[in-house]
């Protein structure tokens, strides 16, 4: 692929793809690297738990929950261009409800779509007001929610300010994993699944109508889309995708209270995808990365952040994809 | 074909690189036992402390915990093994607890959690000590449920809130059998587990309960909390605070002139800065209780002389009249014990040695307590005396 099909792009939205048809609009690879890479990406992510100690093991098997957790907010934040400040909320209320069934006796695989169809409730009943309303609004609404969930967790919930310990899943003896193996591999396969469930997604013509809203909403409005419906849907299913984040997180931690689904975590989240890179696949996982390991908010962090984006202002894949041209300049 | 890649599989399975734990081969009637970070030479223990956020005022327990262990180690070291304590910050937060607990056992591999501080934090790792079956020993909380048989791994050490809340009840049916009792309380297990069993305690008898009032660990202050009880006009004021929260409490009920109760102070929130930050003249008449020996009391004790020297040597930012440092140091000597009483050098020979502790005498505890664990026992300290503050330090009821 030459790179003069990248025409239509628009430097002011970074490496974003623009509003983009079945065969208009920009073609650009999102993954500008020869395809047996991937393959080796694939085969490094399953040899993982076999090479890797218990601890580094566990916070790779927390990259991957705020991978999928991200991808959800990737498709409000990035393909559709509003501010969501209420995903740690969402993300909070799969792991209670998660928890709460694991420590009810509900056998594990039964939580993880109870725990995405929860979010996905809430998500409805808060997105379908607020995303009439324009983005600003939908970032307080979602601010707004951020805060009440903690405390209303430490009032209502099981456990309390205490928090709430629960079993994590057992490896099947048939297997001969460790249990943190197994969940690691749990989590990698959603983790593959919401993947590929948001590419099919993205590229459906409902993604692509979120897009075409993000660049103009009256020009998509004439065109005969819905703004309200498809936002409030796609801000829904955002929100299932942070639910079910929320579950494999308490199936990694086996534990969860309040204040880890504090408004610093969705900040943190946004902060995450926005460094990452808004609106590729890829953004996620190095948004995740960043989200993992990423120090406590305070001053570092903080530096941290503004040197990145200054670096990189379409976040760390806009500089990846940058680089292959960059690399072919030089070579001239 | 198939089979052969299912026989790989599991072959690759079964295997880590990484993880091989160590396991005791002699001798005989110990094979199989786990002893991760313990070797005849040195043992590696880790601490969870809160060293910052709203609970840092028990940060000071860390400190007596490894100036004991820095003043064993000087001296041969516990059973002839040096003694490697690490501490890690949870920030009083649960979750964190358990992140660092699990950093401790899977990343640096101690061999036994020394010291969970804080009842949210302890119940918080005690499902995952007890997962991994790493021992987690004497953990700095007073709440019954360290003592609950389906958790073998975890053990508690002070006297229970509701030991504490029934020396209360009892203090109060003696000196004053018809008082009424206003509580301030923290919302969680510890709050409720003192402020049940006080109202049992009292249950029947001319002490009532006649206000209470909670408050949240995450709340700016109780100033509300305060006003709201003031309006009870109770006798007694029964304060289940942390030092945070207690201090406030103890400074409201010091300006507030139309209210003049008997302040109660539960021993958790007796700590020296709570002293300092609210000098003698607010504290005179306050009660609370104790079971080992006041630095400044005592100070003459021989025991505590010790203590003091140790802690001047080897933490020298640590406050050798501060009564946490002193807890902290008591309860390293439990622990000390424990560990030269390991019949097999595994955690479940730890185990079985803390709940098979008979009357061990600890120089700093007061007279006539003992720790002492046994079948059917699993609380290692049991008695309480009540202290009064006088002009400048706490004096025997």
């Amino acid at each position: 692929m030459s790179a003069g099909v990248s025409t239509g792009h628009d430097p002011g939205t970074g490496h974003r793809r623009p509003a983009v048809g079945q065969y208009a609009g920009d073609r650009r690879r999102a993954w500008p690297y020869p395809r047996w890479s991937l393959g080796v990406a694939v085969a490094g992510a399953v040899s993982v738990p076999f090479l890797v100690p218990p601890y580094p093991l566990h916070q790779v098997t927390l990259v991957l929950v705020y991978v999928v957790a991200l991808l959800g907010l990737d498709l409000v934040a990035g393909h559709g261009g509003l501010i969501s400040l209420g995903h740690g909320a969402f993300f909070g209320v799969g792991a209670y409800a998660a928890a709460i069934l694991l420590s009810s006796g509900v056998p594990y695989p039964v939580t993880l779509p109870v725990a995405g169809l929860v979010a996905y409730g809430l998500g409805h009943a808060f997105g379908r007001p607020a995303v009439r309303l324009s983005g600003v609004y939908l970032a307080v609404v979602t601010f707004a929610v951020a805060v009440a969930v903690p405390p209303l967790i430490r009032r209502l919930a099981p456990g309390g300010a205490m928090g709430l310990p629960v079993r994590t899943p057992a490896a099947p003896s048939l297997t001969g994993l460790a249990d943190d193996q197994w969940v690691y591999l749990l989590v990698l396969a959603v983790a593959a699944a919401a993947f590929t469930l948001m590419r099919s997604v993205v590229r459906s013509s409902w993604g692509r109508a979120l897009v075409a809203l993000r660049g103009d909403a009256g020009a998509a409005e004439i065109l005969g889309m819905r703004p309200a419906a498809i936002r409030a849907h796609a801000f829904a299913c955002s929100a299932l995708y942070a639910g079910l984040a929320g579950c494999l997180f308490t199936w990694t931690t086996g534990f969860v209270a309040a204040e880890s689904f504090t408004v610093t975590l969705s900040i943190t989240l946004l902060a995450g995808i926005v460094i990452g890179g808004l609106g590729t696949v890829s953004g996620a996982v190095i948004g995740a990365v960043v989200v993992t390991f990423l120090p406590a908010p305070g001053l570092v962090s903080g530096l941290a952040l503004i040197l990145v984006l200054a670096v990189a202002p379409s976040g760390v894949t806009g500089l990846a994809r940058r680089a292959p041209a960059f690399l072919r300049k030089d070579r001239r | 074909m198939r089979r052969l890649v299912l026989v790989a599989l599991l072959l690759v399975s079964a295997c880590r690189l990484t993880s091989a734990e160590v396991t005791v081969s002699s001798p005989a009637e110990c094979a199989g036992q786990r002893a991760d970070g313990l070797t005849p030479g040195k043992v590696l223990v880790g601490g969870v402390y809160p060293l910052s956020g709203p609970a840092s005022a028990y940060a000071a327990v860390a400190q007596g915990v490894s100036a004991y262990f820095a003043w064993a180690n000087a001296r041969g070291g516990v059973a002839g093994r040096q003694v490697e304590f690490l501490v890690r910050d949870d920030g009083y937060q649960p979750a964190r607890a358990v992140e660092e607990a699990r950093r401790l056992v899977d990343s640096d591999r101690v061999f036994a959690l020394f010291q969970t501080l804080g009842t949210p934090s302890t119940a918080a790792v005690r499902a995952y000590a007890n997962q991994r079956g790493v021992p987690q020993l004497f953990v700095a909380s007073g709440a019954s449920e360290w003592g609950d048989a389906a958790y073998p791994w975890t053990i508690g050490f002070q006297p229970t809130y509701a030991a504490e809340a029934r020396v209360y009840a009892r203090h109060l049916l003696e000196t004053r059998p018809h008082a009424t009792v206003a509580v301030l309380y923290q919302n969680d297990d510890f709050g409720h587990e003192l402020l049940t069993a006080f109202e049992e305690a009292v249950a029947g008898t001319g002490v009532q309960v006649v206000a209470r009032r909670s408050y949240e660990v995450m709340d700016a202050d109780v100033q509300a909390q305060m006003a709201s009880l003031a309006e009870s006009k109770a006798g007694v004021f029964l304060n289940v605070g942390t030092p945070k929260f207690a201090a406030q409490a103890l400074a409201a009920d010091a300006a507030m002139t139309t209210w003049n109760p008997l302040h109660l102070l539960n021993g958790v929130a007796n700590t020296p800065s709570l002293i300092a930050a609210l000098g003698p003249s607010a504290l005179r008449g306050v009660l609370t209780t104790g079971f080992y020996k006041d630095p400044v009391t005592w100070e003459t004790d021989p025991a505590v002389r010790t203590f003091a020297d140790a802690v001047r040597r080897h933490v020298p930012g640590a406050d050798p009249s501060s009564s946490q440092v002193m807890f902290g140091w008591t309860s390293a000597a439990a622990f000390a014990a424990a560990l030269e009483r390991m019949e097999c050098p595994s955690r479940e020979g730890l185990m079985a040695a803390a709940r098979d502790l008979r009357d061990v005498e600890i120089g700093t505890l007061l007279p006539g307590i003992t720790v002492s664990t046994g079948p059917g026992d699993p609380y290692p300290v049991e008695d309480l005396r009540v202290f009064r503050f006088g002009d400048s330090g706490w004096e025997a009821v």
